[in-house]
């Protein structure tokens, strides 16, 4: 009875907390809403009318056509000219991403099957743009042949075609997989980042020491910062889910229930984060940088929402497998994306689950009624 | 004799296994009836025993009992007869007063009727009750104060521990505050006061006195100070410079610790030396026994005072550049947005004087203070240090001043040497000058075997040396000093003090901001600063003597200050 009493007194007084201190509210509101519009207005990952520039050496109708085919694909914004030089200073400057050059005897011998080639130049200094000319320019020159071969009825002699679809994210909208993302930092800042800072700062200003001099107990004083900022960290995920569906048009293709258990075995796992870090840091400025280095940066880099798993080193792949957030943006992306992929989302869940026990069961631990 | 409350045996404690005991084999017994003062410098041990008596820590070796049950055995049982108030009052800044004591109050469990009437017991006792919905934050350190003891006295407990409840509040708070805990004791309460500031051990019904985690005395006052009787004087109305006179009275064997008190000195005699000793002296002014004091017993027990010779100014060129007047203010005004911090205060310092500036926390005193040392720009006014403008070439007149800010302000991370050195570079010391400063330095403090500690875990005394040091390496001709010695034991602070005293006598003049009223009584003269206004400029000896009535025979720098802000506030 005292007990609830004295977590219900608990709770009441963070809620005050958060929302009279200025530091707090930048944390908990103001810092998800700019996250979650950078990376809805802002970032984005696709390479849409990359400029190139395209070098017709020769004459006649079918190289007029092919540049035409480059000029009206949506993926590139080209730049026609005869001589390649020009093109190739642009490159040289940086003003182009790469050219494609149509050599002079492209229309005469392309009746012959042998020994047609198109040259595609890519600049390699950034190598996602130079990957994505070359597969785009691959793309754009195999549609314009096939189109051909239909035109001239000849469409057997061009081989096998490569019919591809793109699944569950079927316009390439980078947004699409990076608002789950960005989802679950906001929910990694608020679990860890928040709960650190709150925590430490109790230590820091002696009231950690009045509670505790209380008939308090070590449960009630976790439960009492525990439920305040898994409520606040609901919430900030459904202002950010229903954002990303009204404002950026996400699909969402799962169920709410599953949603809501993912996100919640998340919270659990990252303020048993927040508050392990609080009670080995006891000011604020090392609970910050751990909480950073520790919570943030691995939501970020190591949660597979921009850099993909699979195309870490081993280490680091293993090193991921003890990422919260990677669990999270599995199961958002999943959620937004797919579906109630039933095995998906239950392993993730039960992952999380069980670093969230992994956590408490450390925090408690160090945490015991003593204030070395 | 009442009952004990806290039996403590053979009590050891350490915070890292391979480290030193911050406590080492303290027994003692905490009685109920009356006020134990828990009394210590800094880093004595005080604020961890208390932690031991709250339950917040256990003991190591040996065992502490609270109402007869080990501390170890107690769990939360402890916490329903305990009161406790942490330093800096624990309470939650962004809750209002009322938020804060309802929080206390479910915490405690405690409801209906009983809870009203604690809240209305509460609230008028420490006369809360117009800033019930202020936020914690916005109260003065006195209020600040009132509300954290509220909190602790919600359940009545029956073991209350207050920890420094006395720093950060003005002289007029804490009076009040320890008459307020007077009115609490009873024969079933006991009441642990924590303090750095000696003066206040001599009110305690009983103390326990700690130093470097070892308990030095335990039992009444008195029962300390009478050993002290009979070996304490005061030199009054004396001819000639009394810093020269201390310095030759401490080289006068038998005499064991000195001080400046305003016009007077005040000796302590070793143990089994008569009066005789002082025999040159009284011809000097009028030498009379006076009662001893706490400081003089602690003393005592640490075996004497550290003399007065300061290497320092002996190795320091005479300052004599710097005009008649060494520092003026001339109508500093100071507002931030609506609030004006300082209003419009003058004053002339002269050379080889000590100025210092006194006043409550929140009184504009360090906003003087920064305007002086050229950290805050006035926004009215001006200031002059050794005849440059602050205004006007603040480089150049900062230059010829040295700063020490409070709590030593060194590099905790670099060595003693590695600090030497940067201060001696920022001071624009270089090549064989700086060499030949910093060797001097080095064999004046004798810091040689720390020159390769980090400064944050020097010895407190070799700390304060150092500070000093890298505060006067360029020969400053103004030194500006922050609360310099406050929390810091008896034998650091004379070493300190006679550091000072040495450099004034070789032309150095001092600015001292302090709300010691041991600090303030060195100064020639005090300004008291109050409300952004300046009350007083005067010696510490006429200020005493202002308030000299029937009901204050022999008033104290403290008494002067109380009545002298009464006497503000009460004038129309």
């Amino acid at each position: 009875m005292n007990g609830w009493r004295r977590i219900k007194a608990l709770i009441l007084k963070e809620f005050i907390q958060v929302l009279r201190d200025p530091s707090s509210l930048l944390i908990a509101f103001v810092l998800p809403a700019i996250l979650l519009f950078l990376f809805g207005f802002g970032v984005s990952l696709d390479a849409r009318q990359v400029r190139i520039g395209v070098a017709v050496q020769g004459s006649g109708a079918p190289a007029y056509e092919l540049a035409s085919a480059f000029m009206a694909s949506p993926w590139f914004e080209a730049d026609l000219e005869k001589d390649p030089r020009p093109l190739e200073r642009e490159v040289l400057a940086g003003r182009l991403r790469g050219m494609v050059v149509i050599p002079q005897d492209f229309s005469r011998d392309l009746g012959r099957k042998d020994a047609v080639s198109v040259q595609v130049i890519a600049d390699g200094s950034e190598t996602n743009t130079a990957n994505y000319v070359q597969n785009y320019a691959r793309g754009v020159v195999s549609s314009w042949s096939m189109v051909e071969g239909i035109k001239k009825g000849t469409d057997s002699d061009f081989g096998p075609q490569l019919l591809s679809r793109i699944w569950f994210n079927p316009e390439l909208e980078s947004r699409n997989s990076l608002i789950p993302g960005a989802v679950a930092i906001i929910m990694a800042i608020i679990g860890t980042l928040l709960t650190a800072l709150v925590v430490s700062r109790e230590w820091e200003r002696g009231t950690m020491e009045s509670l505790m001099s209380t008939p308090v107990g070590m449960f009630e004083l976790l439960l009492g910062k525990m439920v305040p900022y898994f409520i606040l960290g609901l919430l900030a995920m459904l202002g950010s889910v229903v954002v990303a569906i009204g404002l950026f048009h996400l699909p969402f293709r799962g169920s709410p229930a599953f949603l809501l258990l993912v996100a919640s075995a998340f919270l659990l796992a990252a303020l048993g984060q927040g508050l392990l870090i609080s009670t080995l840091a006891k000011n604020q400025f090392i609970a910050a940088q751990a909480a950073l280095v520790t919570g943030f940066l691995p939501a970020f880099l190591l949660s597979g929402f921009v850099f993909e798993i699979a195309s870490m080193p081993l280490p680091i792949r293993i090193l991921t497998r003890i990422v919260p957030a990677r669990y999270l943006v599995s199961g958002l992306q999943t959620l937004f994306l797919v579906g109630d992929v039933q095995k998906v989302l239950w392993t993730d869940t039960l992952i999380l689950l069980l670093l969230a026990a992994l956590l408490f069961a450390l925090t408690a631990r160090k945490t015991v009624r003593r204030l070395r | 004799m009442t009952p004990v409350a806290v039996n403590i045996r053979k009590l050891r404690y350490a915070f890292d296994t391979h480290g030193p005991y911050a406590l080492d084999g303290i027994s003692a017994d905490i009685r109920t009836g009356g006020v134990t003062g828990l009394v210590g410098p800094d880093g004595a041990g005080k604020t961890t025993l208390l932690r031991l008596m709250a339950g917040l820590l256990l003991p190591e070796e040996g065992t502490l009992r609270v109402f007869g049950t080990d501390t170890r055995k107690a769990g939360a049982a402890l916490a329903r007869t305990l009161g406790y108030m942490p330093q800096k009052f624990g309470l939650y800044e962004e809750l209002t007063v009322r938020q804060n004591m309802k929080l206390h109050a479910d915490l405690q469990g405690l409801v209906g009727d009983e809870r009203q009437k604690a809240f209305a017991r509460l609230l008028s006792f420490t006369a809360l009750e117009p800033f019930q919905e202020r936020l914690a934050g916005r109260l003065s350190g006195g209020m600040k104060q009132k509300l954290g003891l509220a909190c602790a006295l919600l359940r009545k407990p029956r073991l209350l521990l207050l920890d420094e409840p006395s720093v950060g509040v003005d002289p007029v708070s804490r009076r009040e505050l320890w008459r307020m805990v007077q009115e609490l004791v009873d024969e079933t309460v006991a009441v642990v006061w924590s303090t750095a500031y000696l003066d206040e051990a001599e009110k305690c019904d009983d103390i326990l006195l700690l130093n470097e985690g070892r308990l030095l005395f335990a039992g009444i006052p008195s029962a300390l100070t009478d050993t002290m009787s009979g070996r304490c004087f005061q030199l009054r109305d004396m001819s000639g410079n009394r810093r020269r006179l201390l310095n030759e009275a401490l080289k006068q064997t038998g005499v064991q610790d000195g001080v400046v008190q305003g016009r007077s000195l005040r000796l302590v005699l070793s143990k089994d030396v008569t009066a005789d000793a002082l025999d040159a002296f009284a011809a000097r002014g009028h030498l009379q026994s006076v009662k001893p004091r706490f400081e003089d017993a602690f003393i005592d027990i640490l075996g004497g005072g550290p003399g007065g010779e300061s290497p320092l100014a002996a190795a320091m060129a005479a300052v004599t550049d710097t005009g008649r007047t060494a520092v003026m203010a001339e109508g500093l005004t100071k507002k931030f947005g609506d609030f004006t911090a300082v209003r419009d205060v003058s004053f002339a310092i002269e050379r080889g004087e000590i100025f210092g500036l006194l006043g409550p926390n929140g009184a504009g005193k360090s906003t003087t203070f920064k305007m002086l040392c050229g950290l805050l720009h006035p926004t009215v006014g001006a200031g002059r240090v050794a005849g440059v403008d602050l205004l006007k070439a603040p480089g150049k007149a900062r230059s010829r001043l040295g700063y020490m800010a409070q709590k030593f302000s060194l590099y905790g991370d670099l060595s003693a040497r590695q600090n030497l050195d940067f201060f001696a570079g920022i001071y624009g010391l270089a090549g064989s000058r700086k060499r030949r400063t910093v060797d001097r330095m080095i064999s004046t403090f004798n810091l040689e075997p720390f020159l390769a500690v980090s400064a944050r875990e020097l010895p407190l005394g070799f700390k304060q040396r150092l500070a000093l040091a890298c505060a006067v390496m360029h020969e400053p001709a103004v030194l500006f000093l922050d609360e310099p010695t406050s929390g810091v034991d008896p034998i650091t602070r004379r070493e300190f003090w006679t550091h000072i005293n040495g450099l004034v006598e070789r032309g150095m003049t001092i600015l001292v901001t302090t709300h010691f009223m041991d600090e303030a009584e060195y100064c020639d003269r005090i300004a008291l600063i109050y409300r952004g206004q300046l009350m007083a400029t005067a010696p510490p000896d006429a200020l005493k003597e202002k308030v000299k009535s029937e009901r204050l025979p022999d008033p104290s720098l403290e008494d002067a200050f109380i009545e002298l802000i009464h006497r503000w506030d009460t004038s129309p």
